[in-house]
């Protein structure tokens, strides 16, 4: 009682005392105000996880291939791109702002097909930025700015976690359309088109090109035809996400068959890639976003404006990662070698999904895990309720994220028969 | 009909097309004054010793790889990167309440910085708050702040070009009447473009009215040790501000010292005043890098953090910075001394007084064109050259040159 009347006392004090409040505000921090931060629900996940004594334990949270012994693996390509860039004994000079023009050129080529028309025309226009994100922040921020349309983006219901604060921070606003069917771990192709259907000509409507982050759910390619023709009658801009090229079924040009069909069909899309996963370059950063224009002369106005609105965030871009990158798309013997390491990795991949899928047939599940075969890429969405991933967690020792994805790159045959008995245990 | 038929042509950045045309004009006397980077007495970029060194060190090393950074950079990196600035023993450091954000250069230490204050600083999202730059500053300053969705960036006088040198009226001036809360970009050392710098005693008059009027301190440390030579020199204003109990911002740039330009090596140093809001504000930065760049690269923060917590390669490190620091120095004394030769009209000593990369000559615009279109010399219309464009080689046809332009064209 008498704490509460302090409390009172002190709290009038300050209403009746402006001097009082002005001396605490004198000594009080400028940031007295800010919160903290929630934290990023991925990276909590690899927190946790690092905690935790179990020897059983497994990181299925962070979205970064590992090989069979669970360790990062840096490409034979890429160690021999760095010894032949090396030996250059290049300088350092600033890049220009939008990056260095062989990685633009062959990231264009890589994502377009070489025959690409849009080549031939250089109506495209691509430059180097940070790995996915930035690529994807520098067309959110050029679409805010120069587009004519409703400020709306349209993400697939679910997304990365990642879209929606960064096209919120371009002064975008978000909405969804149907993608992920939970009673069958698919793809809900009528409520899309449905959902589709409905949203307002000129809108913007996101993609992503291959292995859904975070359902690993694609639609075939007669699905993607419907789309295009749908997405195409509504007049909408389509903004593809392309994380995972080559990495999704082994096969880049499979992996890029959306992308390239959507411009085919008169589509022009704006494009992000990232290199992290699909060379294993990750913490250099490389990337490219590219426009699609009606000619080459639209394709140099709308350069010179992604300049501008890169110049006052970072200047230019990061050398390193770019010049690798661009010297083994531009190596012959270098290429071939990355195909198929890139074949490789999606191989351990595929491999993974069914050992684990039979693996729950053998503990004797009942339930149909058909999906973690028929989902592509690095995420298999498990199916799991929150519950069931806090059991699976809590008792043994598996970490993922609350949504029930797990990154099967996080898998080994050494313990994919362990994930197979948890999985059982909170699921039968 | 393309959604972007209405995108018109932007201009484009003045210091690249500079760059741009000296690239295309066909003149063997020709000479670039223009882009801040350092040149060897040969003209050429130089790639530091201690760089080759490391670079083979990472090379090296099995146990390194690719993966992702920490959202808010190498924690070595960051750690010892505001150790240069604010000094190995500051109490600040030792008292836990100072961090740091690894960035893409100085210029995205500054961005990453001005996105918190815009939504944190004086108030919640207070895009009105005023950000003062120097009056001239460098030409991205603006463009940052407005870009972190800032509505009015003004600017503070500084340079005096009648005196060629400091305003400190002026600029004390509008410390005195500017609103509360203002944030103020300031220039640690080497002032870009006029290589102008306050004094220490004009430094303790701006920060006794910055103190006093609730300012908010932003600093833009992009030269340090390349101006003087000088680690500890170059970081005085810094460091004073920190002894003076001031909250602040510092935006570090390991492009020029370093010569890691294309690497985008930069740190925000975070000065707060306690652990706890230290924590907080480290928490959101993490947000807003997550929706810009993720995670920064990290050959560069690699090569920066072996070399400043390696003693031997630390040395080394200094030893590169004095080598470049010093070449600047000779050549401006040259430049002064050749002009006075020639009899050039005017006086010269300003070249000698400033300091760092850049002289801001005193030639007008008219001048400046004569110098590019006639002499084949080029450098920034504001009369900006770049020192590290000069060499044994040009100096007598630079000097020449600024004779003939200040005789000739008024």
């Amino acid at each position: 009682m008498a704490l509460l009347k302090t409390n009172k006392v002190i709290s009038s004090l300050g209403n009746l005392s402006p001097s009082l409040a002005a001396l605490s505000a004198r000594n009080s921090s400028w940031w007295g105000g800010v919160q903290m931060g929630p934290p990023d629900p991925i990276l909590g996940v690899s927190e946790a996880f690092k905690k935790d004594t179990n020897p059983k334990k497994m990181n299925l949270g962070v979205g970064a291939y590992r090989d069979d012994q669970g360790k990062p693996f840096v490409l034979s390509c890429v160690r021999k791109a760095e010894g032949l860039l090396a030996a250059k004994q290049l300088d350092k000079e600033y890049l220009a702002i939008g990056g260095l023009a062989e990685f633009n050129k062959s990231c264009a080529k890589l994502a377009l097909g070489a025959d690409s028309e849009v080549l031939k025309s250089g109506r495209n226009i691509t430059v180097q930025t940070i790995s996915g994100t930035g690529s994807l922040r520098i067309g959110a921020n050029f679409l805010s700015r120069f587009h004519g349309g409703p400020r709306d983006v349209y993400l697939p219901k679910p997304s990365w976690g990642n879209h929606t604060p960064i096209f919120k921070d371009a002064g975008m606003t978000l909405k969804a359309y149907k993608y992920y069917d939970p009673s069958t771990c698919g793809f809900d192709f009528t409520g899309a088109l449905d959902d589709i259907s409905k949203i307002p000509e000129k809108s913007v409507i996101m993609m992503h090109a291959c292995a859904h982050n975070p359902t690993g759910v694609d639609p075939r390619p007669e699905q993607w035809k419907e789309i295009s023709d749908l997405v195409k009658k509504r007049d909408l801009l389509v903004f593809f996400d392309m994380a995972y090229q080559g990495f999704a079924s082994g096969d880049i040009d499979k992996d890029a068959w959306a992308v390239r069909y959507f411009i085919e069909q008169g589509h022009n899309i704006v494009l992000s890639q990232s290199f992290a996963k699909n060379m294993g370059l990750y913490g250099e950063r490389v990337g490219g976003f590219t426009v699609v224009c009606n000619d080459a002369e639209e394709a140099k106005r709308v350069e010179s404006q992604l300049k501008i609105l890169i110049r006052p965030i970072y200047s230019n871009p990061p050398m390193n990662g770019a010049r690798i990158a661009a010297t083994i798309l531009n190596t012959p013997e270098l290429y071939s070698l990355w195909l198929e390491e890139v074949h490789g990795m999606a191989n351990r991949i595929i491999k993974m999904r069914e050992q684990l899928a039979a693996g729950l047939q053998k503990e004797g599940s009942t339930r149909n895990w058909q999906h973690v075969i028929d989902q592509i890429g690095m995420f298999c969405f498990t199916g799991l309720k929150p519950d069931q991933v806090e059991r699976l967690t809590k008792e043994f020792s598996v970490y993922m994220t609350k949504d029930g994805r797990i990154s099967m790159a996080g898998v080994t045959s050494g313990n994919v028969g362990y994930l197979a008995q948890g999985i059982h245990t909170v699921t039968k | 009909m393309s959604v972007f038929c209405d995108v018109g042509q932007a201009v484009p950045v003045a210091v690249f097309k500079l760059t741009q045309d000296f690239n295309n004009d066909q003149d063997p006397n020709k000479v670039n004054l223009g882009v801040g980077a350092y040149r060897t007495d040969e003209g050429k970029p130089w790639v530091l010793p201690v760089v080759k060194k490391v670079e083979k060190v990472i090379a090296h090393d099995d146990r390194l790889n690719h993966e992702y950074l920490p959202i808010l950079g190498l924690p070595e990196f960051r750690s010892s990167a505001s150790k240069i600035a604010l000094g190995e023993d500051s109490p600040a450091v030792q008292e836990n309440r100072v961090g740091a954000v690894q960035c893409l250069g100085g210029t995205g230490a500054l961005k990453i910085g001005a996105e918190f204050l815009r939504r944190f600083h004086n108030g919640s999202n207070n895009t009105k708050t005023p950000v003062y730059v120097s009056s001239p500053t460098w030409e991205n300053h603006n463009a940052v702040f407005a870009s972190a969705g800032f509505e009015d960036v003004r600017s503070y006088k500084y340079w005096d070009a009648e005196n060629r040198g400091l305003d400190l009226a002026g600029f004390l001036g509008d410390l005195e009447t500017c609103p509360a809360h203002s944030i103020f970009v300031l220039h640690a050392c080497a002032h870009n473009p006029t290589g102008t710098d306050p004094t220490q005693e004009q430094w303790m008059k701006i920060a006794e009215v910055m103190m006093r009027r609730r300012l908010f301190v932003f600093f833009d440390s992009a030269y340090q040790g390349f101006a003087s030579g000088s680690l500890e020199k170059d970081a005085w204003a810094i460091r004073y501000f920190v002894s003076m109990g001031f909250e602040m911002f510092c935006a570090q740039s390991f492009s020029k010292n370093f010569g890691l330009y294309n690497e985008r090596v930069g740190n925000l140093t975070i000065v707060a005043r306690d652990p706890d809001n230290l924590k907080r504000v480290l928490s959101q930065m993490e947000k807003i890098v997550r929706t810009t760049w993720s995670n920064p690269p990290s050959q560069g923060a690699r090569l920066v953090a072996i070399t400043l917590t390696t003693p031997a390669l630390f040395e080394d490190w200094k030893g590169n910075v004095k080598t470049m620091a010093d070449r600047v120095l000779l050549m401006r004394a040259q430049l002064q001394a050749k002009l006075e030769a020639l009899g050039t009209p005017g006086a010269w000593d300003h070249i000698t007084q400033q300091i760092g990369m850049f002289s801001f000559t005193g030639l007008n615009p008219k001048q400046v064109e004569y110098m590019v279109k006639e002499r084949h010399v080029y450098l920034m219309a504001s009369g900006r050259i770049n020192m590290c464009g000069l060499t044994t080689k040009n100096i007598d046809y630079v000097a020449e040159s600024i004779h003939q332009t200040v005789t000739s064209v008024q």
